[in-house]
């Protein structure tokens, strides 16, 4: 895509956070939707494009009053709205729509009008993961890392430390769930969810949402709040089954669409200024670190470990507190992606001191898909 | 509570009817060798329909696992491993590594394992690894 085409004018998250009883999916996509127009100051009506994943976008756009003549319904878990966003800018720079609204609503805690898990028996996953006992992503996403600890040399305290540090951002951030300091030993001591994993390398579960509103970049200087630039986007799906990734130490989906959103966007890695990358598992930033290109090999523990990524560190790495200490409703990339578009803009809790380039990745499913988008604050 | 079972496919019955007969079925390619798992009625390497179904030897080492202490309700009440392993002919599969201790100290990565059939129902058997006899 052409880079600076088009830009982010309006982002919320919804009202509440955590735990939300009295509201349901679809209504969380509505409420965080109608926080995003406010922001931006339009109505439903103003809005012809829609994008969204978990609900149907036909269900978004009945539901709010929408009448689109652009619809993506992309959904490959919680990277969706990073490709999304990807999508969204090609159509608005084709034409084919001008005001694009992508929402994110997920009563991940609560459960209030939400679907059900599991997968058909005469599916892949159905047939060739599910008889062996896995419960959903705490025993599947972390399947592999026995196997990048042990090739590429990472130490469970190592791998604790990413739930530490990223504690240290949350304790900047009001709206995080979990603000307390933690240590090395507070995570190597909580229950065993599935080993090597203890409870506090896992994500949270709570209910929330998010929305954004994207259009040219022309049209972006007459919007009240600051304009945010998408400056390059990637995205690749690899499998539905962890157990069929082609290397446990490294992600091929992260990597190409990694060098896709790098490739677009023009620059290099010491030109990024703040990071956000997908965290379900504590994982998942060293695979991030490593895929994306900012370390290399096996150097991603350390690179964490010595603070690189931590408040006052050279990177700054999921300052709102990540989906280990944030929020993580289920599919996560929305809220990755609403921290990025704080931080250009400025107002973020943990804002990183003039930074002009994000960083914004994401995963969908276990390791099967991910999408990269690289926001810029200037013109 | 009975066990979660896969419900075959026309695409993937040789590999399940394999199972309860006791033999590890994989399809390989005519034209480019190429071994794979799961099964389909071609070569995701080349994309020829000219495959082949033969018995793999069931031979295979631990790629990686985990041990789930939060077992679904079909699964009993105690940790078990959730495991990925390398088949010696190349490809990868989950399954359940049992025979052994449902510990790291047991469970090795790179350790070798030999498949072993679990009947589950008259139509499904599981393809479950042990740890090889030295």
């Amino acid at each position: 895509m052409k880079q600076k085409s088009v830009a982010v004018v309006g982002a919320a998250e919804t009202t509440q956070m955590g735990r939300i009883p009295d509201m349901s999916v679809l209504g969380l996509h509505a409420d965080a939707a109608l926080n995003a127009l406010a922001d931006c100051g339009l109505k439903p009506s103003d809005i012809d494009g829609v994008a969204t994943a978990g609900e149907s976008p036909v269900q978004l756009a009945q539901y709010l009053g929408i009448t689109p003549t652009w619809a993506d319904g992309t959904s490959v878990g919680g990277c969706s709205f990073m490709l999304h966003v990807r999508h969204a800018a090609a159509a608005i720079n084709e034409g084919l729509c001008n005001t694009v609204l992508i929402t994110h609503g997920e009563s991940g805690r609560s459960r209030v009008g939400a679907g059900r898990f599991g997968a058909s028996p005469s599916s892949q996953n159905g047939q060739f993961e599910a008889p062996y006992g896995p419960v959903g992503p705490p025993s599947m996403f972390t399947l592999p890392v026995l196997r990048f600890m042990k090739d590429v040399g990472v130490s469970i305290e190592e791998l604790a430390m990413v739930a530490v540090v990223q504690r240290e951002w949350a304790a900047k951030n009001p709206r995080a769930t979990f603000k307390d300091p933690i240590t090395v030993d507070d995570v190597l001591n909580s229950a065993m969810i599935a080993y090597p994993f203890r409870l506090l390398m896992c994500c949270l579960v709570t209910d929330g949402g998010g929305a954004l509103v994207l259009t040219s970049a022309e049209r972006a200087k007459d919007f009240p709040q600051k304009p945010v630039y998408i400056l390059g986007t990637g995205e690749s799906v690899e499998t539905p089954m962890v157990s069929q990734m082609e290397d446990f130490t490294s992600s091929k989906a992260f990597r190409v669409s990694g060098k896709k959103a790098f490739d677009e966007a023009g620059i290099k890695h010491a030109d990024v200024d703040h990071l956000m990358i997908y965290d379900a598992f504590a994982h998942l930033p060293l695979y991030g670190l490593e895929d994306l290109g900012f370390c290399g090999r096996g150097e991603a523990a350390k690179f964490i470990w010595e603070r690189n990524t931590a408040p006052g560190g050279k990177l700054p790495l999921n300052t709102n507190g990540g989906g280990l200490s944030y929020m993580h409703s289920g599919m996560y990339g929305m809220y990755a992606l609403q921290e990025s578009v704080r931080q250009m803009r400025g107002i973020a809790p943990a804002q990183v001191p003039g930074a002009k380039i994000s960083v914004c990745h994401g995963v969908g499913g276990m390791f099967g898909a991910s999408g990269t988008v690289i926001f810029s604050n200037e013109a | 509570m009975d066990r979660v079972l896969p419900q075959p496919t026309p695409e993937t019955r040789h590999f399940w009817e394999g199972c309860k007969a006791g033999e590890l079925r994989l399809q390989r390619c005519v034209q480019c060798q190429h071994s794979y798992f799961p099964p389909r009625p071609f070569c995701p390497g080349c994309g020829s329909r000219e495959v082949e179904v033969y018995p793999a030897s069931g031979r295979a080492t631990l790629y990686s696992y985990v041990i789930n202490h939060r077992p679904r309700p079909d699964m009993g009440t105690e940790p078990h491993s959730i495991a990925v392993v390398a088949l010696a002919e190349g490809p990868r599969m989950m399954t359940n590594i049992v025979g052994c201790p449902q510990t790291p100290e047991a469970l090795v990565l790179d350790m070798p394992l030999q498949v072993k059939f679990e009947s589950f129902s008259d139509a499904i058997s599981l393809p479950l690894f042990t740890p090889a006899k030295a």
